[in-house]
């Protein structure tokens, strides 16, 4: 078990997600996780309010299936295939977040700061959490992909639009990472 | 049954994204500030195998799972949305260092926090769908 419950080589697992945006590909699908947000939308009915969710969302059913199953892979793989030397941080990184206040990770996939049992009693912490999300989300939709949808699907097909897209990830992560992220932490 | 496949699927997804950290906040964190290649590696690998991968689908002309045609739509033509709508989106993803896979996986390994994420998500896809005509793409 241990060669599951270390952590995977970035070669293995890069190998790995390529392969299965393939199988996807095989399947008669593509491999883009965030346009089943617009599904979750569409569920509600709210099509026939606004367009954009007014679409065929049970075609893509398949999808949802696959977010389903990725729900339960990270519940076995946090519950039953971590080791406390998971998340092994350049101490650099470490000492960084320690001055932004960010517990170290010994282990954790998530910092307590943001996620830990008491996220719900600070309403900055509410706050970002839904911010960041709602950038995700917004971003997501408005570029038309996420990172599995442009930088994995995208630039495997040699799409120029996708090359677009994941520079201006890079550029919206830097600035957020660099300038906006230390502010917010204060 | 025919969705069943697809829950396999993902549920390797959700082993491979959590065992190579890629849905940790830390590693996000760590990749923006040029601090490890582990986040840049998994990335590249991923697509030159998926590179690799999809030249020889269309050389060999491979037919999909049920025989049909294999056909991987091109993205729309474009500016102003890809690069708009990739900073906004590289803004969050480097804020609460999870991206919509993630947030997913991360919400089924228990992390409850990531239930507000997922809110924060679905509200600004709404947003989007709400004020899309008046967006420049």
């Amino acid at each position: 078990m241990e060669f599951l419950s270390q952590t995977w080589h970035w070669s293995i697992a890069g190998f790995l997600i390529g392969i299965i945006m393939l199988v996807l590909i095989y399947f008669g699908n593509h491999f883009g996780m965030s346009s089943n947000l617009r599904s979750l939308c569409s569920m509600t009915g709210i099509g026939k309010r606004i367009s954009f969710f007014d679409w065929d969302w049970k075609s893509q059913r398949w999808n949802l299936a696959v977010v389903f199953g990725a729900m339960i892979g990270g519940f076995v793989a946090i519950h039953f295939l971590s080791i406390p030397s998971n998340v092994e941080l350049n101490p650099k990184t470490i000492e960084e977040l320690n001055s932004l206040g960010i517990d170290a990770p010994n282990g954790k996939f998530l910092p307590d700061y943001f996620f830990g049992k008491d996220f719900y009693k600070s309403p900055k912490i509410l706050g970002m959490l839904f911010l960041g999300g709602l950038l995700v989300g917004f971003g997501s939709r408005y570029a038309g992909g996420c990172t599995s949808g442009h930088a994995i699907s995208g630039l495997s097909n040699l799409q120029l639009p996708s090359l677009k897209a994941v520079i201006g990830f890079f550029v919206g992560g830097l600035i957020m990472s660099y300038f906006l992220l230390p502010y917010l932490l204060k | 049954m025919k969705l069943l496949k697809y829950v396999l699927v993902g549920f390797v997804f959700g082993i491979v994204l959590t065992k190579a950290e890629a849905v940790s906040w830390y590693r996000i964190y760590e990749m923006f500030h040029f601090q490890s290649f582990h986040m840049y590696g998994i990335i590249m690998t991923a697509i030159v195998t998926g590179v690799v991968g999809v030249y020889l689908i269309k050389k060999i002309n491979l037919k999909d799972i049920n025989g049909g045609a294999i056909y991987i739509m091109p993205k729309e033509k474009g500016n102003i949305r890809y690069w708009i709508g990739g900073i906004i989106f590289g803004l969050g993803w480097a804020m609460i260092g999870a991206c919509p896979g993630p947030i997913f996986i991360m919400l089924g390994a228990g992390f409850m926090a990531m239930g507000v994420v997922l809110i924060g998500a679905l509200f600004g896809t709404f947003l989007y769908g709400l004020i899309k005509n008046k967006l420049p793409h």
